[in-house]
């Protein structure tokens, strides 16, 4: 440790800290605009001048390392002389257009000359003007207003691996430009609009519709993934409307999940809330004709329903699925309602279809480590994992460890489009995942001689490809192996996982980690929201699954934060017996023409902003948050509908008074401290390829069509590109198919029997036999199910 | 890095012996730092591309080296020795600072002016020079002074010695 002074305050530092890092700590503010905590050192702004005692020049404080004994003062006549005549030089060609500038009042460069400039300016010429860039849907430029701190530049470079924008020109030249205008793709572009210290990059959504001043800031959690983000909400009343409205989101500091970061995702998805899909008020379906009702009237309509189910039939005519973003609350009583019913056909898994390890799986599925951990991995194994647009700031740690010398490998059925090298990378398709992982368990088995699992995988001969990676992965100290979507929805996934645990048991080393889809997956089975296991963690006699309760139709469906048409594994299955079903009730903060079509009572409730509620992250996190405006006209949030629906039955055990009191009950019965526990091995699978005849479809979730808010969030889907939108094939495969079509002509995809007319991309990240048409588009809705068998044909 | 969005489709612009010279400058740097090969491969393709710099060569260039476009747009657009236009054949840079200012920099510059008919930063009609000044070449020593395609150096100008330097090239040039 070393001490020095700064304003005469003893200071400690680290050696090699600089004096800004040791002021920053200390609380003595030194003013800044190239310096960010997260980037590397420009030095080139030139506003940190302080004075050193004995240094000949004011110097850089951003640049300049701490020593011992050193005499800093960042407001001694020097200093400051130079911090203004800094100051001024940055105003030369600054267009003081505060009052129309959207960083007004919350601008960097403005409270900074507040606090160090001038009054008036020696420079009487005429200033520089800088040409606009449309770099996308998402982000505004002004370009003019750049003091070309670079900080965007480098934010690109070093975290977000986008090195789409820099610094053209020369001299006062210089511009901060894509130069060719082209838009800037990342899943977490947004963040140059935070810290970019003026008004050049502000968010194009946001523009002019509040002054900062007019916001309230509420702490919240980001709802779209399984990391938990950190967020502020802020709202504006609304003039129009009573209550307050939200009108951006903006990253909350939290070291230990997102850093200062936010993912474009969680960032922008609040657009979605003011949607004109919205529902505002009670509806119910009469005579075929849909009729907006007041709650009492509704609920009636709902209990009846599921009342007569159960009195002509059994209550396991009955099920239920949910969203895995709704909160811990949520699924509780979601679970309670359903259970008190008597069913236990419960679900909020809504993209697996391979159940067969569910007796077996730990508390929750989730992290062995420490989000943070991640980037002090040395060896990442991601197994069907497209973590940029699954979890877009575990990305960014993985980009960390990566970019410190970690190596990563991956496993997947299609090539991803990664921001960092891989050492070794396999493109399977979704037929050889499991078969290519048994080959690599095989060969850990035979070089460490290992005869239980040598025994086990007796019939399979791991190929060079398969022994060489398991050399890779076994090279590692600190591995973490990481299952992404991809494995978690594969026909296959119960052997995938218990494969991956033979890994780590053969090699007696490693982290173990599932990203699950959804905000809230581990709180979903904390909450026992799932058909074979209570909130106590004990198993039970298992109900349907989220996949039996549509290929086993039943006549009452209660539908939480889920649209089937776009959220599930078998979208066409769904609706086919949603359709049959004699009551479907729906709980959703949004209505859309197909859920009207299926279903007989909407309930509104409270969408992200507008509930509270508590999340559990991946690790195992649990993190409450309360609501930021009240719900959208009578929408109520969901934990009271379904509070009200249990009291509407006149169940015992449904009469709390608050959340709080949800939060205590489940807390008693579950002890929602359980921590994660990594899944036992259990070697039961048997090993052949998933390999039915025909082309199959590899499915995901595009980034932006992940859960109903994201999908009514317009500037959001303003960036999903053509090729996202369509059937991505092999080139060889198109020959095989006899296409003799260029890439951007229609094809027809058929899956059970109903067909679809999409674009072709001949692709060759796809492997061959494959067909790569995504879940969750308007083109793909209520098409297909998850690794079904397609056919391709010119239409 | 795999980054789909960069189509690598511009690698047929250059020619064998561009890329030759631009392998060779390659082994001079570490293999993860190819970004420092950019000046010289740009120049390369700069010069076997009739003196200018298209937007797809840059591409190019930046794609054979495996970095990211906008990379190599950082440095063809920062410094003065890359044109980004069709330019004239022959580049003078006449040097306008100090030392050649008060060496009559100057009427070296207006001699050449009225010779060509041309303005600072103009190429003549029959694209065969173009008239550019520039920042001190370190050569005050020999004041006034001007090169010509970035890497001849002609020093202690006078006008007939200006004339006798443009007559060569005109020479060889018709000659042609
Ligand atoms: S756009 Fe903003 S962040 Fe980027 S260089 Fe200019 S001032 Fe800095
Ligand atoms: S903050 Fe130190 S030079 Fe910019
Ligand atoms: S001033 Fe002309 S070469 Fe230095």
């Amino acid at each position: 440790m070393i001490e020095f002074e700064i304003d005469g305050v003893k200071v400690k530092a680290e050696p090699g800290e600089t004096i800004i890092q040791a002021a920053d700590r200390a609380g003595v503010y030194i003013p800044r605009f190239c310096y960010h905590k997260k980037l590397s050192i420009a030095a080139n702004c030139r506003m940190c001048l302080v004075e050193i005692e004995k240094a000949p020049k004011p110097t850089p404080a951003c640049a300049f390392p701490a020593s011992q004994d050193m005499k800093v003062f960042t407001r001694s006549p020097v200093a400051l002389k130079a911090q203004r005549a800094v100051m001024e030089f940055l105003l030369i060609n600054h267009p003081l257009d505060c009052p129309v500038c959207d960083q007004g009042g919350e601008c960097e460069l403005q409270d900074l000359s507040m606090g160090y400039g001038e009054g008036v300016s020696q420079y009487t010429e005429r200033k520089k003007c800088v040409d606009d860039e449309d770099i996308g849907p998402l982000i505004s430029t002004y370009m003019t207003r750049c003091i070309k701190c670079t900080r965007c530049v480098r934010f690109g470079d070093e975290i977000a691996g986008m090195p789409e924008i820099g610094a053209v020109n020369r001299g006062e030249d210089t511009e901060i430009s894509t130069y060719v205008g082209k838009s800037v793709k990342s899943e977490v572009s947004g963040n140059i609009i935070d810290i970019c210290p003026v008004g050049a990059l502000t968010s194009k959504p946001y523009k002019f519709t509040a002054r900062a001043w007019e916001l309230k800031q509420h702490a919240s959690i980001a709802p779209h993934d399984c990391l938990g983000s950190n967020i502020y909400i802020h709202t504006a009343s609304n003039q129009y409307q009573k209550g307050r409205e939200v009108k951006r989101v903006v990253p909350l500091d939290n070291e230990k999940i997102n850093e200062t970061w936010l993912s474009d995702r969680d960032r922008f998805s609040y657009e979605g809330l003011n949607s004109e899909n919205r529902v505002t008020r009670p509806m119910i379906k009469q005579g075929g004709k849909w009729i907006e009702t007041d709650w009492q009237s509704a609920m009636d309509m709902a209990y009846q329903g599921f009342a007569k189910i159960v009195e002509m039939k059994n209550p396991d005519a009955i099920g239920g699925l949910i969203s895995p973003s709704a909160t811990t609350e949520e699924h509780y009583l979601f679970q309670q309602l359903l259970r008190a019913i008597g069913t236990n056909n419960i679900d909020h898994r809504i993209r697996q279809i391979d159940f067969s390890d569910s007796m077996d799986s730990p508390t929750f599925p989730g992290l062995s480590i420490n989000i943070e951990e991640l980037e002090k991995q040395d060896t990442i194994v991601l197994i069907g994992s497209n973590i940029r647009h699954e979890q877009p700031l575990a990305g960014v740690r993985v980009r960390k460890a990566w970019k410190n010398g970690g190596k990563v490998l991956a496993i997947n059925p299609v090539k991803r489009n990664y921001n960092f090298d891989t050492a070794k990378e396999m493109t399977v398709g979704i037929s050889n995942m499991v078969p290519f992982l048994s080959e690599v368990v095989k060969a850990l088995a035979d070089k460490y001689k290992n005869k239980r699992f040598i025994e086990w995988l007796k019939d399979i001969k791991p190929s060079q490809d398969a022994i060489d990676f398991a050399e890779e992965i076994d090279k590692g100290v600190e591995t973490a192996i990481l299952l992404g979507a991809d494995s978690l929805s594969h026909p296959q996934a119960g052997a995938i996982k218990s494969l991956v645990i033979a890994i780590l048991a053969i090699l007696q080393k490693g982290n173990y980690g599932e990203l699950t889809t959804g905000a809230n997956s581990a709180g979903a089975w904390l909450a026992g929201a799932v058909p074979h296991r209570l909130p106590t963690g004990e198993n039970d006699s298992a109900g349907l699954n989220a996949q039996q309760m549509f290929s086993q139709p039943l006549d009452g469906y209660l539908l939480h934060g889920v649209e089937p048409e776009f959220d599930v594994a078998n979208p066409q299955q769904a609706l086919t017996a949603l359709r049959y079903a004699p009551h479907v009730v729906v709980l959703s903060p949004f209505v859309s023409e197909t859920m009207k079509d299926y279903a007989n009572v909407i309930l509104p409730i409270g969408a992200f902003s507008e509930i509270s509620g508590s999340y559990v992250n991946v690790e195992g996190t649990t993190q409450r948050f309360r609501s930021a405006n009240a719900p959208m006209g009578e929408a109520r949030p969901g934990w009271k509908v379904l509070r009200v629906m249990g009291n509407f039955f006149e169940f015992e055990g449904f009469d709390y008074k608050d959340l709080e009191e949800v939060q205590m009950s489940f807390k008693e019965e579950s002890d929602d401290d359980r921590k994660f526990e990594r899944p036992m091995l259990y070697m039961k699978q048997d090993f052949v390829a998933h390999k039915p005849k025909g082309l199959i479809r590899i499915v995901d979730w595009p980034m932006y069509r992940v859960d109903a808010t994201t999908r009514y969030a317009k500037s959001l889907q303003k960036t999903i590109s053509d090729e996202e939108r369509s059937a991505r094939i092999h080139s060889k495969t198109v020959k095989q198919l006899k296409l003799n079509i260029p890439s951007g002509h229609m094809v027809e995809v058929i899956q059970n029997d109903e067909s679809i007319q999409v674009k072709l991309v001949i692709d060759d990240n796809v492997p061959e036999k494959h067909v790569y048409l995504p879940a969750g588009l308007e083109e793909t809705a209520g098409f297909g199910e998850v690794a079904g068998i397609v056919e391709v044909k010119i239409p | 890095m795999s980054d789909t969005t960069q189509e690598k489709l511009q690698l047929g612009i250059l020619s064998k012996d561009v890329i030759k010279h631009i392998d060779h400058w390659c082994t001079k740097f570490p293999e993860e730092k190819k970004q420092s090969a950019i000046i010289p491969a740009l120049r390369y393709a700069q010069d076997a591309a009739g003196g200018w710099l298209s937007e797809d060569l840059i591409k190019a260039v930046a794609d054979y080296l495996d970095v990211p476009h906008i990379k190599a747009f950082e440095v063809a657009t920062f410094y003065s020795m890359f044109d980004l236009e069709p330019v004239g054949k022959y580049k003078i840079a006449v040097c306008d600072n100090i030392s050649c200012k008060l060496n009559g920099a100057d009427k070296i510059v207006d001699h050449i002016k009225r010779r060509l008919g041309v303005n600072c930063g103009e190429t003549t009609e029959d694209g065969r020079y173009i008239l550019r000044t520039c920042e001190c070449m370190a050569a005050c020593t020999n004041a006034p002074m001007m090169q010509i395609n970035d890497r001849e150096y002609h020093e202690n100008l006078t006008l007939e010695k200006v004339d006798e330097i443009l007559d060569d090239i005109d020479k060889q040039e018709d000659g042609k």
